[in-house]
């Protein structure tokens, strides 16, 4: 006879069992889909480039080194890779500018569409998501032909006279900006008109109440009460900023890179696949302080709330 | 205009308030005028939508009147938004800031009224003391109770000074007891402070334990204006009468009026001395009220009424006794329970009914 002890670990174990097995499946894709393409990148870049792509199984750290520094190719001297590193910077700076913008201009808007009436409220939130319905690439081309010399904007600037001469808008910073804001404005919209839904509005008229003006109650009720939603927006929107390709190419034209398309360029033209693998793990880890940042400000917000 | 007291703080004079526009409209305020005094614990008392909320956030300018004046010590402050009126409101639900401390709630008005950053410490402090949470101070609003909530919102609305406090149903979120005590503990407020009160509420007990003066509203009207006392001894309508306690209904017609005093006779045959109503004007018919607690159980006939008891339902501190009239009408006499007592009739016994001179009051509709 099994003691009651021992019924109850082979329970135990059983149980044990069925945990693993259950959860296999998300196993399973968090293995094939996540961790092991990114130990393959890891690991790529870790090596030497073949002469025709591919890579040659050595190891070697200079893929790593050129992210940052380059190698004189007469001397051997080593110095800053200016290409990469303004690259990388401007990659931040209109990541950062692109966030700024979808928050100037999603924060009205979330706060137009939550102080709908409900039902109204909805039509104008699916009215926000119809650019998805659109292939990117489409919706690009579609802003090229907007800003082009000859365009919708220019000739519409022209014609009312404010301006003589047509813009250059089109391959500079200014179009990838307006590109990307454009592409990732719902991103903003959605998690802001969230937290913004959740606004008890008697708040507001409290503040109204105690003297505050309209500003006052934007800024020392409404935005610390969005906060979460401020945050979350952002780093939605920050992020696939960082590693945007298409925008960038079919906007700057191929003369304003940013890190995507650097990237793109190492396992393409530049038959350079550990640079390439390098460049992704760094862009990685930029998103990753990004997100770090996020949570250690979005866990204060919620301490402050709870 | 100097604030001495009996002059008036709030005027509202023929204020109107439309919502929607075309076929949805809904007048929630006709044409309603009511002067508040100063120092005044003045409550709008009435059903929901009958327009005392709609009314209390026209003072505090949350919505602004379709037509007529909100006036403020004379000045007319009706189109002023709600942060230009030195006005405060107590939220039904508090509405306290929740990223916020208690103290940094009580502190906001002051803070946006640019008072100097000592003058914001010590008023606070003054206003912790004087809700008795001065322990709380530093808490956020969120882990806190209720009835703590509650004080902390008084304590925000008052810390500016207002001319005039808006209480918007602030108790109706309290449990019994804990509503019991903040009723003693506003009117407290009301005498340390002498700030004018404006009170809503949908709770008759409440409005005539607390109140110096009732408005009584029905679809956006005001009914009748006057003390506890008076709105309860003399209803001037059905639905005042109605509203407020309980109420027995006997109909009748006026035979002669003399100013404030009436006699009428019931359909019974008796014949009943009545107060009137102003400006009553005698079309013959007439309602009659009288209090259930006003009326006695008397020996034999001869009394202004008579009927067959119905039942009888033991309340603790008084009896209610339900006697079927011989008209067919429904009377109920309420008597006060007592040690010993006196004997209280059984069910299906005869009995007749006083009703002394100074209980029945006759309905000017």
């Amino acid at each position: 006879m099994a003691s009651a002890a021992e019924i109850a670990k082979a329970y135990e174990a059983q149980d044990v069992r069925r945990r693993w097995l259950l959860s296999l499946p998300a196993l399973l894709i968090i293995f094939f889909a996540a961790i092991g393409p990114l130990a393959i990148v890891l690991v790529y870049s870790f090596l030497e480039p073949g002469n025709y792509g591919d890579v040659i199984w050595k190891f070697s750290t200079d893929a790593w080194v050129s992210v940052v520094l380059e190698r004189d190719i007469f001397d051997d001297t080593l110095s800053f890779a200016d290409a990469h590193l303004s690259i990388f910077w401007r990659s931040l700076k209109l990541s950062l500018l692109t966030t700024l913008l979808t928050l100037l201009i999603g924060f009205p808007t979330a706060y137009f569409i939550a102080t709908r009436r409900e039902g109204t409220r909805e039509i104008w939130l699916f009215l926000v998501t119809i650019p998805f319905w659109t292939n990117l690439l489409i919706r690009t081309f579609a802003i090229q032909e907007v800003i082009r010399s000859e365009g919708l904007l220019n000739s519409l600037l022209i014609w009312t006279g404010v301006i003589d001469q047509p813009l250059r808008i089109l391959f500079t910073d200014t179009a990838v900006l307006i590109g990307m804001a454009y592409v990732y404005l719902p991103l903003m919209v959605l998690p802001l008109f969230a937290s913004m839904e959740k606004i008890d509005f008697r708040l507001v008229e409290a503040g109204y109440d105690l003297y505050a003006s309209r500003f006052q109650v934007l800024r020392r009720i409404i935005v610390p009460l969005v906060k979460p939603g401020i945050i979350a927006g952002s780093i939605l929107v920050f992020i696939p900023s960082l590693g945007a390709y298409v925008t960038p190419r079919v906007l700057g034209g191929g003369r304003n890179l940013m890190v995507g398309n650097l990237i793109e360029l190492q396992f393409g033209q530049g038959r350079n696949w550990p640079l390439g693998a390098s460049l992704s793990m760094t862009l990685l880890a930029i998103v990753l302080i990004a997100l770090m940042v996020y949570i250690r400000y979005a866990g204060s917000g919620e301490r402050r709330h709870g | 205009m100097p604030d001495q007291p009996g002059s008036t703080a709030i005027d509202i004079v023929r204020v109107s308030k439309v919502f929607g526009a075309g076929a949805d409209q809904v007048a929630a305020l006709d044409a309603v005028s009511v002067a508040i005094r100063e120092n005044e614990f003045f409550t709008l008392l009435g059903p929901s939508g009958c327009g005392k909320t709609t009314l209390l956030r026209l003072i505090a300018g949350f919505d602004f009147p379709t037509e007529g004046h909100i006036l403020l010590h004379g000045a007319d402050i009706g189109t002023l938004p709600p942060n230009k009126r030195p006005v405060n409101t107590v939220f039904q639900n508090y509405a306290l800031f929740p990223h916020m401390t208690v103290a940094e709630n009580i502190g906001f008005g002051l803070e946006m009224l640019n008072k100097p950053k000592a003058e914001i410490t010590a008023r606070v402090s003054q206003m912790l003391k004087l809700v008795r949470m001065e322990a709380l101070a530093g808490r956020r609003t969120s882990q806190i109770s209720g009835g703590q909530q509650q004080r902390v919102a008084l304590a925000r609305a008052l810390a500016p000074q207002p001319k005039v406090l808006l209480l918007d149903e602030p108790l109706s979120a309290l449990d019994y007891k804990l509503r019991k005590e903040m009723q003693i503990e506003l009117k407290r407020l009301q005498n340390e402070t002498g700030i004018t009160f404006i009170f809503v509420t949908h709770d008759q007990e409440e409005a005539l334990t607390m109140s110096d003066r009732i408005a009584v509203m029905s679809a956006g009207r005001i009914l009748q204006i006057g003390s506890p006392r008076d709105i309860y001894d003399h209803p001037a309508e059905r639905f005042v009468a109605d509203f407020i306690g309980e109420t027995n209904f006997l109909a009748g017609a006026v035979e002669s009026l003399d100013g404030s005093r009436a006699r009428v006779r019931l359909k019974s045959g008796a014949v009943l001395e009545a107060a009137v109503p102003e400006g009553f004007a005698p079309n013959g018919e007439a309602t009659i009220v009288v209090r259930p607690e006003h009326a006695r159980l008397a020996e034999g006939e001869g009394a202004a009424l008579a009927g067959t008891v119905e039942t009888i339902v033991y309340f603790g501190t008084d009896t209610h006794v339900h006697v079927r009239l011989d008209d067919g009408g429904a009377f109920t006499v309420r008597r006060q329970n007592s040690r010993g007592g006196e004997d209280v009739p059984a069910e299906g016994a005869r009995v007749a009914i006083a009703i002394p001179g100074a209980a029945a009051q006759v309905l000017r509709d």
